[in-house]
């Protein structure tokens, strides 16, 4: 990974997208194993139509870390300093995540040159699921 | 409606280990390529001591007690009709494979719109390492749709 630094980057710049498989049934099952939310909703037709679903849905959480994807390819984690979304509309089975940030802001806080990083995750129609941003420190 | 009476309420105090091989399921679950968050030489290449919580780890480790949705049962709240509306996390300790890390939670807010439609919980966690240093700081906001 080649650093990153403060002078390097200006508001506008985007940092490296990232476009994730389609979510499938696996990709849920494996998820409620891996993050610990057996919310059956996730992977339970039968509960999820009981509920009022169509079928099931992918955990937020989980386009959320896909998300922290983007900010990890291109800065080491130790930089990160907040991280924070909205889950705007339920990422559904088949969606494709295309992850996408651009600096917004360049700041120092606590003896530190930061840059804020607006982040979002999209399908590929497009619809907007997860929006945020991001705080990291930069050298 | 959510007795509103909950706000200010403690509860999920607990403790869990960052193990390496459920950092490695974590990985492969969201197809992480980046290879230090599951190859430790990679990881120590990097310059790391061994592998990393990634970023939203401490929510699933938050999640590690016998009824993780306790607070839903609580409230009255039905598992089938809660959304995840925001998640936050704010960053103060790096936490790696080893850490054993405590929890403490609390309501800090319930509020609703569309007359009730809809109604949000807030919940703020603290998250603490074996030494002392509180590592994150976590605040979810679950959406219950009503009616």
């Amino acid at each position: 990974m080649s650093e990153v630094t403060y002078a390097s980057v200006k508001v506008g710049d985007v940092i490296p997208a990232l476009t994730k498989d389609e979510i499938t049934r696996t990709t849920l099952g494996l998820f409620a194993g891996a993050s610990g939310d057996h919310n059956p909703i996730h992977i339970d037709i039968d509960f999820a139509r009981a509920a009022g679903m169509e079928d099931v849905f992918a955990h937020g959480m989980l386009s959320m870390a896909y998300l922290a994807q983007i900010l990890t390819n291109w800065v080491p984690q130790t930089a990160l300093r907040s991280y924070a979304v909205r889950f705007t509309a339920i990422t559904h089975l088949k969606d494709r995540i295309r992850c996408s940030g651009e600096i917004t802001e360049k700041f120092e806080e606590n003896g530190e040159t930061r840059v804020r990083i607006s982040v979002q995750a999209v399908n590929q129609d497009g619809d907007v699921k997860l929006a945020g941003d991001a705080v990291v420190a930069l050298p | 409606m959510i007795d509103r009476s909950h706000i200010g309420r403690e509860f999920g105090a607990h403790t869990a280990d960052i193990e390496k091989g459920r950092l490695r399921f974590f990985a492969k679950a969201t197809g992480e390529t980046n290879p230090i968050y599951f190859d430790e030489e990679a990881t120590k290449a990097a310059g790391l001591p061994t592998l990393p919580a990634p970023p939203t780890f401490l929510f699933s480790m938050d999640m590690e007690v016998p009824d993780p949705f306790e607070i839903l049962s609580i409230m009255d709240v039905d598992l089938g009709k809660i959304l995840h509306g925001t998640q936050e996390f704010n960053y103060f300790k790096d936490v790696y494979a080893g850490d054993t890390i405590s929890f403490k939670s609390e309501i800090t807010d319930i509020f609703d719109k569309k007359g009730g439609a809809l109604e949000f919980i807030v919940k703020k966690t603290e998250a603490t390492n074996q030494h002392g240093d509180v590592v994150a700081e976590m605040t979810r906001t679950i959406v219950v749709r009503n009616g």
